[in-house]
């Protein structure tokens, strides 16, 4: 039997049949555990305790989920236009150089109120320049833009290595960063935030980035279903033919929005460099450009969708670190494996589930107008 | 300025780079000419390295050892196939998923069994692939030219370095002058046409990623216990994605594909020797240029500025055999 194009409920679609991708996930990660002797019930206590125990975990694991809502959101405008950025890595640290030139040059010179538009416009700006590249290439000259991003990713890590290590470098410094920003460039960490207020909450790397993120989730809910402009995206990205038939031209979506997608991707450097490191330092992006892939893959591509599934992979990697902490024969890349499995089972193997989940459906709930064979 | 001796040198040493990178070329060029886009060689050859590394460790026995890289990398690309050939999932998203999947299970595993930050122990010289001496390598060290060429560059490497090179024309002529060979490319560039003779396209696609898997686990194997003595974190190191992009620039095509190999396996052993000299005209070219220079001549070549890569045509695209 054909299920492929049985309707589901939405409540099914959306709701359900995601939710049993992350489960199978789960439970191959917890096959792996079981297989190094470990508990997978007392890890899981661990983590979540580690993610949401105190005041100082939850701060962590919300920093955390911040960088995720950047890249996920990357991704997500991509995939709408049908197009796989996985560049966010490299369109990330891009947009930490662009963080650094801006405030290298300025920051003793100008207010915080000024500094810090800046700041993220450049880091914005620098991400979507990263993308450009690719994109145009794409667009105009039909290169493959999976395989130009990846070749991205590279080149971005040569390139910073070497401003870093030749150009950009503190003078007098032995490690590779550059020197530490004024602290009129810094973005306000939460625990700052929280005291104009008179209130007091425990110090962490928290801070106001994670408004800004809350924000780009809004706008780019609004930009892709609430624009012309997310309309034409969405259609190019469903059919080429159908957009040029419409009278949208596929190749300035393909550039705007992978333009977008850096520009969100290289946000992360607001989080990572105005609001914790105040300098630019070697690999900061530390792979969160691609957890944004699983991240989008687990939401669904929707911003609501990608608020709860960085929030999931904000748990996994603050209680990851817990756990390795406690448990000395378990890891931190746990926490990649894991991500793995769910690029895997929720992206990969996303439909695999469906055909059962269609005939279980039927059995309940019988087509009207079931044909006559 | 430059002897021969230097020259020897460095082409000694691109040899040595160039193998896994020839390995995973080829391991690409059977799945991505079946229609798969493979960007997991990288995950695969890791994942190789360590079973590769810890089947040495525990038992000492360096074929055993390039058996289990083999059946797990083999294992991979099973799963590959699963979620791409019967799933019809995306295959780029798959092969990402190998990848991290390899680049965390490697060392939540190795920290594990072994409890060295990830690394596997130290090989002795029996648990690994050791250089060999061609026959008459000795006796011929006196003639000029030939003599050191035959000792320092064709003699001394190991047995899978041989493997690697061997591997080259034997594919050629599977896929160009055997009737798998054929079908093979057949299914790549319309799989109708071949379910309309009558042959599975989805077997041919899982044999395919079967033999990529094969070879990924080959190269692992020479990572972890050829070149050095031991699986350490990460030590594919992006040599999976250089063996993608000789692979694109390359053409599709086993000999060129080898070529590219070699050019930035040439590329990698001539930037170590350049670090800190100075090239009259230029002056001192930084190590990480010369790094980046694969990425940057795959991005031009595949924007057709230098020649025209073309894809096989259904690569990436599911085969819906009901429409």
């Amino acid at each position: 039997m054909n299920t492929q194009n049985v309707p589901l409920p939405a409540w099914i679609e959306v709701g359900l049949i995601p939710i049993l991708n992350i489960v199978m996930a789960l439970f191959f990660a917890g096959l792996i555990m079981f297989a190094i002797g470990v508990n997978p019930v007392e890890a899981v206590e661990i983590m979540l305790f580690g993610a949401f125990g105190y005041d100082e975990a939850i701060g962590y694991t919300l920093y955390y989920t911040t960088n995720f809502i950047f890249t996920g959101l990357a991704v997500a405008v991509a995939f709408h236009a049908s197009l796989f950025n996985i560049g966010g890595e490299g369109q990330a640290y891009i947009g930490g150089l662009g963080v650094g030139l801006v405030f290298l040059l300025l920051d003793a010179y100008l207010p915080p109120l000024l500094l810090i538009p800046i700041g993220i416009a450049a880091a914005g700006l620098f991400g979507a320049a990263w993308a450009f590249i690719p994109a145009w290439l794409q667009a105009y000259r039909g290169s493959h833009i999976v395989i130009t991003t990846i070749m991205f990713n590279f080149i971005a890590a040569s390139l910073m290595v070497y401003l870093l290590v030749n150009v950009l470098i503190a003078p007098g410094s032995m490690s590779p960063e550059t020197r530490e920003f004024d602290a009129a460039a810094w973005l306000p960490q939460m625990h700052e935030v929280f005291t104009w207020f008179g209130l007091s909450i425990a110090r962490t790397p928290l801070n106001l980035s994670l408004v800004w993120a809350l924000i780009c989730c809004l706008f780019v809910w609004i930009y892709i279903w609430r624009t012309r402009w997310g309309y034409a995206l969405r259609t190019a990205g469903y059919s080429e033919s159908a957009a040029i038939y419409a009278g949208i031209k596929p190749r300035k979506v393909i550039v705007s929005a992978m333009c977008l997608s850096g520009a969100l991707a290289g946000f992360v450097a607001v989080n990572e460099i105005m609001g914790v490191h105040h300098r630019v330092l070697l690999n900061f992006t530390a792979g969160y450009g691609f957890t944004g892939i699983a991240v989008s893959l687990m939401g669904r591509n929707h911003p609501i969708g990608i608020i709860f599934a960085s929030l999931l992979f904000g748990v996994l990697y603050q209680g990851g670190a817990e756990l390795a902490f406690e448990i000395p024969k378990i890891s931190r890349e746990m926490v990649v494996a894991i991500q793995g499995l769910i690029i895997l089972f929720s992206g990969a193997l996303a439909l695999m589930l469906r055909p059962w989940v269609v005939r279980l459906y039927l059995l309940v709930r019988p087509l009207d107008s079931e044909p006559s064979t | 300025m430059i002897d021969l001796q230097t020259v020897l040198a460095t082409l000694d040493a691109t040899l040595r780079v160039s193998t896994p990178l020839v390995l995973c070329a080829m391991a690409g060029l059977f799945s991505e000419r079946s229609g798969i886009v493979d960007i997991s060689l990288e995950g695969k050859m890791l994942s190789g390295a360590f079973a590769a590394g810890a089947v040495a460790a525990v038992t000492g026995s360096p074929v055993l050892a390039l058996l289990v890289a083999t059946l797990v990398c083999i294992g991979l690309g099973l799963v590959h196939g699963f979620a791409c050939i019967t799933h019809r999932g995306d295959q780029v998203v798959s092969g990402l998923a190998i990848n991290v999947l390899a680049s965390g299970l490697t060392v939540v595993l190795g920290i594990a069994w072994f409890s060295q930050g990830g690394q596997t122990p130290s090989l002795s010289s029996d648990a690994r692939f050791m250089p060999l001496v061609l026959p008459f390598a000795e006796a011929l060290q006196t003639v000029p030219i030939i003599g050191p060429v035959y000792h320092d560059l064709i003699s001394g490497h190991n047995l899978l370095v041989y493997v690697a090179f061997v591997f080259v024309p034997l594919t050629w002529w599977i896929v160009y002058k055997t009737r798998f060979g054929l079908r093979l490319r057949a299914v790549g560039e319309n799989p109708l046409a071949v379910d309309t003779a009558g042959i599975s396209v989805s077997l041919m696609r899982y044999q395919s990623v079967m033999i990529c898997g094969a070879l990924c686990g080959v190269a692992g194997t020479y990572l972890a216990i050829a070149q050095n003595a031991a699986f350490v974190r990460e030590m594919t190191a992006g040599q999976g994605y250089i063996a993608l992009a000789a692979l694109i620039f390359g053409k599709w095509r086993p000999v060129p594909a080898m070529l590219a190999c070699l050019m930035f396996g040439f590329l990698d052993a001539v930037s170590i020797r350049l670090q800190g000299i100075s090239i009259p005209g230029i002056g001192e070219v930084p190590v990480q240029a010369i790094q980046a220079l694969p990425y940057v001549l795959t991005v031009v070549l595949l924007a057709g500025f230098i020649g025209k890569a073309i894809a096989p045509k259904s690569v990436g695209v599911p085969f819906t055999k009901n429409r």
